[in-house]
């Protein structure tokens, strides 16, 4: 099973090779991973995606909270959330078939960020399933690139991951 | 500046090599009074860090300049790592503007340690230093303990900064958990009055803790016995009868049997480790199982638990003492001495007196010169003998290499000890492959005067690997035999050190009491049977109640 974990480190040089290298060294797989800032100055936020079993994810997370800048860890996919991910993606367009993708990005509500005389970009936001049906149609036309952000998640409701 | 938050720390030793990148450190101690031991190998210098931490249960504290300099202490590191050991380790680095060109001499330590530290630093700023020196010692001597490096770039030690010490420090991200959840202890006390058959099974964490009162408290009131990992040897007394020696691979009989027949196991500060468990599906698979330690890790790692603590062992092996009646288990403390009778340690094969048995030298050593004694040993067949036949009494007095199995590791913790403890008397139990992994430290104890006796068993193989190639590749002997090496006592007197070999029973025991009436470092060359074998043995991935004894399956 597909794990997010959500964990506040503190903003310390090296304090991202110390959560990779842990997942590498220790024979975690980390699907996707994703890093910004917090409201708190000095501590950011990861989002990181893991596959396995119960006892791994549990053995993940203490491994996790024994680095001394890992502030928090905590398991979203143990109670309600909400997941998103950014997707950029080129397409090939030539001027006969704009509309058709246009229509596409509209009913995936997506947006058109950038027009050339031979292709586009489209932003699109969303689960990861949504990212795979827009992809999956888009590829009619050729796709010429995609690069993605990885999944960010909160909880739902007014519980929030204690940054302190 | 870093001198002063040492003083501050009672560092009374540092160990060190010094180098380019570190000789604004090294000039600031021409002039300062803490000892200072200069090694000959910085590999030795940590291993000395790591026996006086042992010993003392203080940091251990390292100098060490950059590149070549630090890359050296990794093994060290490493090896305190996986016993955690709190130490603290300084190395110089290139200046600021240098770093990252691949300067002379510029290695990425902070880099190469992440995987082998608790935590580590490198300064940017002098006026950072003082926050982080008091984090460095209280990560290291907190918690689980272990080694944290602070890196230093030459230009930082330059650098004046205002100097305000204090060692009250908040890490957010850093709360070790040291009293026992209350709900998991009476779980736990519940479990233990309701058991036939329990047993302790105890390890390192409760030398680091402090627990050897506590624990003895525990066995004793409840009539429960002990088993301790190599790790955990001296935590309980070694001859008293609750005591059931070491389990696992070269564990006693008795303690393999009594894992698998308990239906209680209190795991006191232990980590399940693959030499201790064997196969893990048939490990103890009678018994419920209590798990204390203080890295929430480690319970449920290797082995599923059923009453997790995490909390200090000594503290959580007080509140179950004070909860507990004294409890009577006759039948079972029966059942488990007549394992005893049934199966003593082996001592040794083939006809006795022609050759000199290793087991023999081993026991005579504990004989005449394991009173307050603290021994160091280092990796293979002589680290299990002495771990069999050595009689450990009190914690922090057996010094071993257990995780990462360091061969090189004994002689320089021996150095380490001897600083450590200097009323006590210091034995390097090593052997002839091990003992020239770090033999150059031979003229740092003739310089430095230091009375340390060296027993070096010597077969003339790398015996453990040898014996593998015995048991598991049809005797074919690949590089093992140590063929070429030196004539050790000719070699110490080189140095300057007093020497003996002993090829017989009776030279031994000559040779032992006249080394114990002796000052300064005194090496023994014991010429034992080269074709021992280590007994008994489980052989890797095969479960623990499947003994062999002198290549026979019991």
């Amino acid at each position: 099973m597909k794990h997010v974990l959500a964990v506040l480190v503190e903003n310390k040089p090296g304090a991202l090779t110390r959560v990779s290298g842990l997942f590498s060294r220790r024979g975690f797989n980390i699907e996707n991973i994703a890093v910004g800032e917090t409201l708190t100055p000095g501590i950011s936020r990861m989002t990181i995606t893991v596959e396995g079993s119960e006892t791994l994810i549990e053995q993940v997370m203490k491994q996790l909270h024994k680095l001394i800048n890992v502030i928090r860890v905590s398991n979203l996919s143990a109670e309600p959330s909400v997941m998103r991910e950014l997707m950029l993606i080129k397409v090939r367009a030539e001027v006969g078939n704009r509309s058709d993708i246009q229509q596409i990005v509209e009913t995936f509500r997506g947006k058109v960020v950038d027009v050339s005389p031979n292709s586009m970009v489209i932003e699109v936001t969303g689960n990861e399933e949504k990212m795979e049906a827009i992809k999956l149609l888009l590829e009619h036309f050729g796709i010429l690139e995609v690069v993605r952000t990885g999944k960010v998640a909160l909880l739902r409701g007014s519980k929030i991951t204690r940054e302190a | 500046m870093i001198l002063s938050a040492l003083q501050k720390e009672k560092v009374d030793t540092i160990f060190g090599f010094p180098g380019g990148a570190v000789l604004p450190l090294y000039d600031k101690l021409y002039d300062d009074p803490v000892k200072h031991l200069l090694v000959r190998h910085e590999q030795a210098a940590v291993h000395a860090a790591d026996g006086y931490a042992r010993v003392t249960g203080k940091p251990g504290v390292v100098f060490a300049t950059s590149g070549p300099g630090a890359t050296n202490l990794v093994t060290g590191i490493a090896n305190a790592y996986m016993d955690s050991v709190p130490m603290v380790l300084f190395t110089g680095q290139v200046a600021k503007s240098f770093i990252g060109t691949d300067a002379f001499q510029e290695a990425d330590i902070t880099g190469i340690t992440i995987p082998v530290t608790k935590h580590n630093y490198l300064v940017k700023d002098a006026a950072e230093l003082p926050g982080i020196l008091a984090e460095a010692f209280y990560i290291a001597s907190t918690g689980r303990r272990g080694p944290v490096l602070i890196d230093i770039p030459k230009d930082v030690f330059d650098q004046e900064a205002y100097f305000d010490y204090n060692r009250e420090v908040d890490i957010p991200g850093y709360k070790p958990t040291y009293e026992g959840h209350v709900g998991q202890v009476s779980r736990a006390v519940k479990a233990i009055r309701k058991a036939k058959k329990p047993v302790i099974f105890g390890g390192g964490g409760l030398i680091r803790a402090g627990a050897s009162k506590a624990l003895r408290e525990l066995a004793e009131t409840a009539k429960i016995p002990v088993i301790l990992s190599l790790m955990g040897l001296g935590a309980y007394p070694g001859d008293s009868p609750l005591f059931l020696g070491m389990p696992g691979m070269h564990g006693s009989v008795t303690a393999n049997y009594a894992l698998t027949e308990a239906d209680l196991i209190i795991a006191t500060g232990v980590r399940f480790d693959d030499r201790v468990t064997g196969k893990l599906e048939s490990f103890a698979n009678n018994a419920r199982i209590i798990h204390i330690d203080i890295d929430p890790a480690e319970i449920g790692k290797n082995v599923a638990i059923d009453v997790p603590i995490v909390g200090d062992v000594r503290l959580v092996l007080e509140e179950l003492v004070k909860k507990l009646k004294p409890g009577s288990t006759e039948a079972w403390l029966k059942q488990i001495n007549n394992w005893q009778s049934q199966f003593p340690m082996p001592l040794g094969s083939g006809k006795n007196g022609q050759t000199l048995k290793p087991q023999f030298v081993i026991r005579e050593l504990s004989r005449l010169g394991g009173e307050n004694a603290i021994v160091a040993t280092d990796v293979g067949q002589h680290q299990m003998w002495t771990a069999q036949h050595f009689i450990i009494r009190e914690p922090q007095t057996f010094l071993t290499s257990g995780g990462l199995g360091t061969m090189g590791y004994g002689f320089p913790a021996a150095i380490g000890a001897r600083l450590a403890a200097p009323d006590k008397r210091v034995i390097c139990i090593t052997g002839d492959g091990s003992f020239q992994m770090n033999i150059q430290e031979l003229a740092t104890v003739v310089h430095n005067e230091l009375d340390i006796i060296i027993a070096v068993i010597n077969n003339r193989y790398l015996g453990m690997v040898r014996q593998w190639q015995d048991i598991f590749y049809e005797k074919r002997y690949s590089h093992t035999s140590m063929q070429g090496s030196p004539d050790f006592v000719r070699v110490a007197e080189a140095y300057g050190a007093k020497a003996f070999r002993a090829t017989t029973s009776e030279e031994a025991t000559e040779a032992i009491e006249k080394a114990l009436s002796l000052k300064g470092p005194v090496l023994i060359d014991f010429m034992v049977d080269p074709e021992e074998n280590v007994y008994p043995m489980v052989a890797p991935n095969h479960s623990i109640s499947d003994i062999i004894i002198g290549g026979e399956q019991i």
